[in-house]
């Protein structure tokens, strides 16, 4: 593929341009572009004070600089709510912080260039706050993002992170930062565009979360420019340029599609009546209330470190009772399966887990803290089984990180005593996959993690974009790993439900692979829920298991993807 | 020189919100405002309207901080500084 020149002025002649990737949320739109600025260059080291500036214009210029950073961020916090607006407000006022302005000061008296006095005087604070450790080497990111855009208003550049506008933009960049989502506006973002990153990419998951269309991995977008006006497609994975008519009229149908698919019935089923729940993934009683009015069956994933994610200690039994129970009431009669808390890796909590281990996915998390903090998981199920009192939801628990047999006995038998009736656990690794019969003598269900266990069966990072390629649970190992799953729970005879809780149920045509492997239920974010009812619907079970078939003895992810989606024309018709 | 002592009273300590309140607070004051841990030597104070500052004084909830200022007005200033420390801003 061509890529566009340099900063050419957008025009006529561009008219019809495609550029492919990878759609990684749906939805057909058009607009126009933002370009997401580039990470601001480092100066050079040692720079010095040009020939003709004193060191008196060049400290100004950088008082002046950290002055219009720290205005800028206090009027955009002034539009931004919760914790949006606190993380702007705090880098505000780093922005135009007096230690770090005189730290600077001093260095330009000692004829370093105002860029370079900056860049050096913000990376010993954030060196001295990521020493400090905890919440405060958290912070040591904020003022490095300060740094960047004192540098940027400096050389007259536009500052690094998601651009402002007041009108609703595209947004096209190379990926998107955990830090960009913080100030993601979504009714201004109408769709994302990114040259990097994959699936399981940062960008990916915020568009999904959001409903936001999106392509990552389009090479040669990043020669777009501002105010292009482009069509995105966020299933076919596709940009094009100047669209005509035809594009306003798909992006018109969609929509319509929308807002047909905003309705699901309440009821997962095949064609031919086979019954299918579809669940929903929530993070606490906000999400929770939002799934019930969007029709899900039940709750297939409590995350329950969500609820504590800012906590610097453990949870009161009384704190953690009020928490579950507000998603319990949300679903009178329901099955709402809480996942103990899942501490590590990429979600750290200060009380469960060591921030200093070198392999965290391959660390303690998960049960595995129950091994180095005994008793939290205690006082967990303990307030779970409370919550579940004077409910009328069906209380299911599960745990993450189970690996073996041994431990799903262990698990089972901590719920007994807490008085939980229904234990289970999650299969995201190989091993539990492999044993799962063995595990189901002792638990009575597993839901399938198919982000973890594609990461461990494909040993690829999942925020690696450049092994996006083989992070994708469409690869035919980790479909293996589901019909294995499954196969265990018919060994062990008596027909303990298989659940998959990972974004592989949210994507429509891969649901239809998972419930042709056998998967009794899906859950998935609330917003997946339509869609999937709407493509489930348009296949009978015997269909299912033959695209199932199709995907299993596929060459590769990508062989396997693009053949089950030939065969479900609903997906084109739909856009989806 | 006028000196005031306040017990932080925010759960989370002084960083976070209740730090960018405080903050906020003296850099409204015409004069200038220090801040040391109790104990600590008035030469290893810290410029109280720098946020940086205060949060490497890593002051937990309980802690006993010392405010430090010169100048006209400088003693009602400081108790203004005082009720702000004292007050569990978090839970605002």
């Amino acid at each position: 593929m061509q890529t566009l020149s340099g900063k050419a002025p957008f025009d006529q002649a561009e008219t019809g341009r495609t550029f492919t990737g990878v759609g990684v949320s749906p939805g057909r739109i058009i607009g126009s572009v933002l370009m997401m600025p580039h990470a601001v260059r480092e100066p050079g080291v040692g720079e010095r004070l040009a020939d003709g500036t004193s060191a008196e214009e060049a400290s100004a210029a950088l008082r002046a600089a950290a002055k219009a950073v720290q205005t800028n961020l206090t009027a955009r916090s002034v539009g931004a709510s919760g914790a949006g607006r606190e993380v702007l407000e705090a880098t505000a006022l780093m922005a135009n912080d007096p230690m770090l302005v005189k730290a600077a000061v001093k260095l330009i008296i000692n004829g370093a260039s105002a860029e370079r006095a900056i860049w050096d005087a913000a990376a010993s604070v954030a060196e001295m706050l990521h020493n400090l450790g905890g919440y405060m080497a958290e912070r040591a990111t904020d003022v490095l993002d300060v740094r960047g855009r004192i540098v940027a208003e400096l050389r007259g550049v536009p500052a690094p992170g998601i651009p402002y506008s007041d009108t609703p933009f595209i947004l096209v960049g190379e990926d998107l930062a955990p830090a960009d989502t913080a100030t993601l506006d979504p009714s201004k973002v109408l769709a994302l565009v990114t040259s990097s990153g994959g699936p399981q990419s940062h960008t990916a998951i915020i568009a999904r979360a959001l409903g936001l269309p999106a392509v990552v991995a389009a090479l040669g977008v990043d020669g777009l420019t501002d105010g292009a006006r482009v069509f995105v497609d966020g299933a076919a994975g596709t940009i094009l340029v100047n669209p005509g008519g035809a594009e306003v009229a798909l992006a018109e149908a969609w929509e319509t599609t929308t807002a047909a698919l905003a309705l699901f019935d309440g009821t997962g089923r095949l064609a031919d009546g086979h019954l299918v729940p579809l669940l929903s993934n929530v993070g606490g009683a906000a999400d929770a209330v939002k799934a019930a009015a969007a029709g899900a069956e039940g709750v297939g994933l409590l995350r329950t470190e969500f609820c504590f994610l800012e906590r610097e200690t453990e949870p009161t039994i009384a704190e953690q009772v009020a928490a579950y129970r507000g998603v319990f009431d949300a679903f009178p009669g329901k099955k709402v399966v809480v996942r103990t808390l899942d501490a590590g890796a990429d979600k750290p909590l200060p009380f469960l887990t060591d921030a200093s281990e070198p392999n965290p996915a391959l660390g303690v998390r998960g049960y595995r803290t129950d091994f180095t903090s005994p008793g939290v998981l205690e006082r967990q199920l303990q307030s779970i089984a409370q919550a579940a009192e004077d409910t009328q939801a069906q209380v299911w628990v599960m745990a993450p990180m189970i690996a073996t047999a041994e431990e799903a006995e262990h698990f089972a038998g901590l719920c007994a005593a807490a008085g939980l009736k229904t234990p289970g656990v999650m299969v995201e690794v190989p091993s539990a996959a492999l044993t799962a019969a063995s595990i189901l003598q002792h638990v009575d269900f597993v839901s399938l993690g198919t982000n973890d266990l594609t990461q461990y069966a494909m040993a690829a990072d999942r925020q690696l974009g450049t092994l996006a390629a083989l992070n994708t649970p469409w690869q035919p190992a980790v479909l293996h790993l589901i019909r294995l799953t499954v196969a265990g729970s018919i060994d062990e005879g008596n027909n303990k439900p298989v659940g998959v809780c990972g974004e592989a149920a949210a994507d429509p045509a891969l649901a239809v692979v998972l419930v042709g492997l056998g998967v009794s239920t899906l859950s998935m974010t609330a917003r997946a829920l339509s869609s999937v009812a709407a493509v489930l619907a348009s296949v009978t079970l015997p269909e299912a298991r033959q695209l199932a078939g199709l995907a299993l003895t596929a060459h590769s992810a990508t062989d396997a993807r693009r053949l089950v989606r030939e065969k479900l024309p609903i997906l084109n018709t739909l856009g989806l | 020189m006028s000196e005031r002592t306040a017990v932080i009273a925010s759960r989370v300590g002084l960083h976070a919100r209740p730090a960018g309140i405080f903050v906020a607070a003296v850099g409204e004051l015409p004069i200038e405002v220090t801040i040391a841990m109790a104990g600590e030597p008035a030469d290893d104070a810290m410029d109280a309207s720098s946020i940086l500052s205060i949060m490497s004084l890593g002051a937990s909830n309980g802690d006993t901080v010392v405010l430090r200022a010169d100048g006209e007005g400088a003693d009602d200033a400081l108790d203004s500084l005082v009720k702000i420390l004292e007050t569990d801003l978090d839970a605002e």
